[in-house]
C-alpha cells in the first residue's frame, strides 16, 4: 500500500475488490463514516475527485470491481477514518 | 353519431400482466411539481426559509420510512431499494448544496432545490452505466417527494386511496408501487415501462391487469374517465361506448369463471381430446419464478433466460454464483427438465460493461450466440455452471441466436472443452447432456436439417423468428401491425422445421408468446408442436385449451390453412373453425 504526504492531506491507495463495486449500498457505508470527519475526504479515481461523505458523488465516480482509487483526508486528526475506510474497502464492505 | 368528448379510444400498449378490469382511472401524476415559481427572499427571512426546507426533507424521510415498515411481506424483497433512497435525503450533494443556494443566491427552497436537483440529474443521464442511470431514477423519486412536501402540492398518496380504481401514471416508483393496498387497486396503466419493470413484476405477482409502455396514457386519460384495461391482449379503451362496455364485461366475466375453473385443473396434465399428451413448460427469468412454475402445473422449465444475472452489476458473475442460481432451480424442479439457455444479451437488454461499442443496429448485431464465442472465458464460465447444475436433476443446454452450423460446432466444442476440464478437477456432473438450439433466424430454419443431425432438441423462439422473416420491429409503432404470428410465411417456416424435427428424431418445443396466446393452439398442434413454454402465468390456459383440442382434427384443420394466402384469412379460418372454443375461454379479437 503507498503512502505519501504529499499536497499537504494524507491519502491512502486502494483496489475496489468487492463484486459490485463502489455502487449505492456500498457508497453509503462509506459516507456514513465519513460523517463523523473534521475536515474533507475525498476518493480520488483517474484524476477525477468526489466527495467521500456523498453517495452522490461517490457514485458518479463509477468504480467497479478493479477499480484503484485513492483515498484523501486533510486533517491528520481524521486518520482513524482514514484507516477505517481502507479497512471496509479490503474488507469487501462486509458483502 | 359520436359525442366529440366522449369519443371511444383505443390505445395499444405492452401486455406486463393477463387479465380485464374496468373502473375509473385515478392519474397519480407529479403535476404541480415541475411547475416552480422563482422569487427571492430577503436577509431576515433567510433562516425561515431554510428552515422550510429542512422541514420538508424530514417529512419526506418520515413519509418514506412508515412505507418501509407498512411494505406488505409479499413484496418486502423489493423494498431493500427504499432504504438506499433513505440515505440520499441528507446526501450533501442534494442537502447541503441547496442550502447553500439558498444562502448564496436568495431565492426560495423550491428554487434553489430544482435548480441542485437537475445539475446532479444531469451529471447521472450523461453516465453510460445501466446501473448508474438507474440511481437516477431513485433521486428523482427522492427529490420528487421532498419538493411534494416543499409546494405543498396535495400529495396524491396512493395509500389514501379509497376507492377501487386503475391506476395511471407515467411511471411507478418501487415506493409508490410498495404503497399500494391491493384491495383499492383494480389495474395499472403506465407511459413507460415494459414487461420486466418493476410495475410489471408487481402486476404478475398480484396478478392484476397491467398494460404498460403507453406512452401517452396520462395524456389522453382524464382523472375518473371510465377505462377498460385488457392486460391480456395489450389494450386500454378510455371513454367505451355501451356496446364496448357490454362486450368487455362479458369477456371479463368469461375470463374469471374460466381462471377459477382452470386454477383447479392446472395440475393435471395436458391431454387432448383424442388422448395424446402434451408438455408445457414455463419461462423464467428469476430462479426465484420457479415457484410459480411450479404453483401453475408446468411440466418443466422450457426456457431459463439468463441474462438477469449479468444486469445491475459492474462485472460478470462468477461460475459459483451462476452455479448457485442454476442449481435451486434444477433442485426445486427435478425430476422435471430444466433448460438453461446461455446469455443472450441483446440490444434492448444492453449490458453497459459487456458492451464495447456501439451498434446501430443491434438486432441484428452481436448478440446471443454470436457474442458468447467472441467472449470465450465468459462462455467458459457460464458452460462450466451449468454442467456442474446438471449433477442435480435434468438440465438441458441451449445456444440462441444461431445462424449456421459453424456456430453450433464451435459452441459444442466449447461445451465438450468445459466439461473436460470439470472431468480433470473430478467435478461430477451429467455428461450425457441434451443440446439444443434455439430456431429464431430464418437461416437456421431453414437448414434446420442439417441443424437436426447436431442436436437433441430445437426450441423455436417466435418472438424474434417473426421478427427476422417479417422485418418488423414490434416496438415500432409505424409498422408493429405488420407483427403477424400467423402470417402464412410464419407458419411454413414452422412447418418445415416442424416436419424436419419429426423426420430426424429431435424433440421441438416453442417458447416465445406464439405459444402463450390460445389463438395459435389449433395450428400450433397441426402442425406438430408438442412440447410449449409460456410464461408461468398462462400455463393453466395452454393446458386447458389443449383439453379442448383434437390433434386429429387439427392436423386435418392445417391442410385448409395452408391454403390461405393472407393472415387475415390464416385468423378467419381459425375463428370460423374454433371460434366457439375460443370463446369460451374469454379469447375475442
Amino acid at each position: 500500500m503507498a503512502k505519501n504526504n504529499s499536497d499537504s492531506g494524507i491519502s491512502r491507495d486502494v483496489t475496489i475488490t468487492n463484486a459490485l463495486g463502489l455502487h449505492a449500498r456500498s457508497a453509503s457505508k462509506i459516507a456514513k463514516l465519513c460523517k463523523k470527519a473534521k475536515s474533507k475526504v475525498c476518493i480520488i479515481k483517474d484524476g477525477n475527485k468526489a466527495d467521500a461523505s456523498s453517495i452522490i458523488d461517490i457514485l458518479t465516480l463509477a468504480c467497479a470491481q478493479g477499480s484503484k482509487i485513492t483515498l484523501k483526508i486533510d486533517d491528520q486528526s481524521d486518520l482513524e477514518i482514514l484507516n477505517d475506510l481502507v479497512q471496509l474497502v479490503e474488507s469487501n464492505f462486509g458483502e | 353519431m359520436l359525442n366529440a368528448n366522449q369519443r371511444e379510444i383505443q390505445l395499444h400498449g405492452i401486455n406486463a400482466s393477463s387479465g380485464i378490469c374496468i373502473g375509473k382511472a385515478y392519474l397519480v401524476g407529479r403535476e404541480g411539481v415541475d411547475v416552480v415559481d422563482k422569487y427571492f427572499i430577503s436577509q431576515e427571512h433567510l433562516k425561515k426559509e431554510i428552515k422550510r426546507f429542512k422541514k420538508a426533507v424530514k417529512k419526506s424521510k418520515d413519509e418514506l420510512l412508515s412505507v418501509i415498515e407498512q411494505t406488505p411481506k409479499k413484496i418486502r424483497p423489493h423494498a431493500s431499494i427504499l432504504e438506499i433512497q433513505m440515505a440520499l435525503f441528507k446526501d450533501k450533494r442534494l442537502y447541503a448544496k441547496t442550502i447553500k443556494t439558498i444562502e448564496k443566491e436568495l431565492v426560495n427552497a423550491e428554487w434553489a432545490f430544482k435548480k441542485v436537483v437537475s445539475n446532479v440529474k444531469a451529471m447521472f443521464n450523461n453516465m453510460t452505466d445501466s446501473y448508474l442511470q438507474g440511481r437516477a431514477a431513485d433521486i428523482i423519486h427522492v427529490s420528487d417527494s421532498i419538493m411534494q412536501n416543499l409546494v405543498g402540492a396535495k400529495t396524491e398518496s396512493i395509500a389514501a386511496i379509497d376507492k377501487r380504481v386503475i391506476l395511471v401514471a407515467t411511471d411507478l416508483s418501487p415506493a409508490e408501487t410498495s404503497q399500494i393496498q391491493l384491495e383499492q387497486v383494480k389495474g395499472f396503466v403506465t407511459d413507460r415501462g415494459g414487461k420486466t419493470s418493476h410495475t410489471g413484476i408487481i402486476a404478475r405477482t398480484l396478478e392484476i391487469p397491467a398494460v404498460l409502455g403507453l406512452e401517452n396514457a396520462t395524456r389522453v386519460i382524464k382523472n375518473d374517465d371510465i377505462i377498460i384495461v385488457d392486460g391480456t391482449a395489450g389494450i386500454v379503451i378510455v371513454n367505451p361506448t355501451d356496446q364496448t362496455l357490454i362486450q368487455f364485461e362479458e369477456r371479463k366475466d368469461r375470463y374469471e369463471a374460466y381462471k377459477a375453473g382452470i386454477a383447479r385443473d392446472s395440475h393435471l396434465p395436458a391431454e387432448t381430446t383424442d388422448g395424446v399428451f402434451f408438455q408445457i413448460m414455463g419461462n423464467i427469468e428469476l430462479s426465484e419464478e420457479v415457484v410459480s412454475v411450479i404453483d401453475y402445473g408446468g411440466d418443466g422449465i422450457g426456457l431459463y433466460r439468463t441474462e438477469f444475472q449479468y444486469f445491475n452489476r459492474p462485472d460478470f458473475p462468477s461460475e459459483h454464483e451462476l452455479f448457485d442460481k442454476y442449481k435451486d432451480v434444477v433442485e426445486v424442479m427435478t425430476p422435471r427438465p430444466v433448460t438453461i439457455r446461455t446469455l443472450d444479451i441483446s440490444g434492448d437488454k444492453a449490458v453497459s460493461y459487456a458492451s464495447d461499442s456501439y451498434e446501430t443496429n443491434p438486432a441484428l448485431g452481436l448478440r446471443g450466440i454470436r457474442y458468447c464465442l467472441k467472449k470465450p472465458d465468459i462462455f467458459n464460465t457460464q458452460l462450466r455452471a451449468i454442467l456442474r447444475a446438471s449433477a442435480f436433476g435434468n438440465v438441458r443446454v441451449l445456444f440462441p441466436m444461431i445462424s449456421c452450423l459453424d456456430e453450433v460446432h464451435h459452441a459444442k466444442r466449447m461445451l465438450n472443452e468445459a466439461a473436460d476440464s470439470l472431468d480433470k478437477e473430478g467435478v461430477i456432473f451429467n455428461d450425457n447432456i441434451e443440446v439444443g438450439i434455439m430456431i429464431e433466424v430464418p437461416s437456421a430454419a431453414i437448414l434446420a436439417d442439417v441443424m437436426a443431425k447436431e442436436v437433441d432438441f430445437f426450441s423455436i423462439g417466435t418472438n424474434d423468428l417473426i421478427q427476422y422473416t417479417l422485418a418488423v420491429d414490434r416496438g415500432n409503432a409505424q409498422v408493429a401491425h405488420l407483427y403477424q404470428p400467423l402470417h402464412p410465411a410464419v407458419i411454413r417456416m414452422i412447418k418445415h422445421i416442424a416436419d424436419v424435427a419429426g423426420d430426424h428424431d429431435v424433440k421441438i418445443s416453442m417458447c416465445g408468446e406464439m405459444s402463450g396466446d390460445p389463438v395459435n393452439m389449433p395450428i400450433l398442434l397441426g402442425l406438430g408442436i408438442n412440447r410449449f413454454s409460456t410464461n408461468p402465468q398462462s400455463i393453466p390456459t395452454t393446458k386447458s385449451i389443449i383439453r379442448m383440442l383434437n390433434v386429429e382434427d387439427a392436423e386435418l384443420f392445417i391442410n385448409e390453412v395452408l391454403k390461405e394466402t393472407t393472415e387475415t384469412g390464416v385468423m378467419e379460418l381459425v375463428l370460423s373453425t374454433y371460434g366457439s372454443i375460443l370463446f369460451e375461454i374469454g379469447y375475442t379479437e
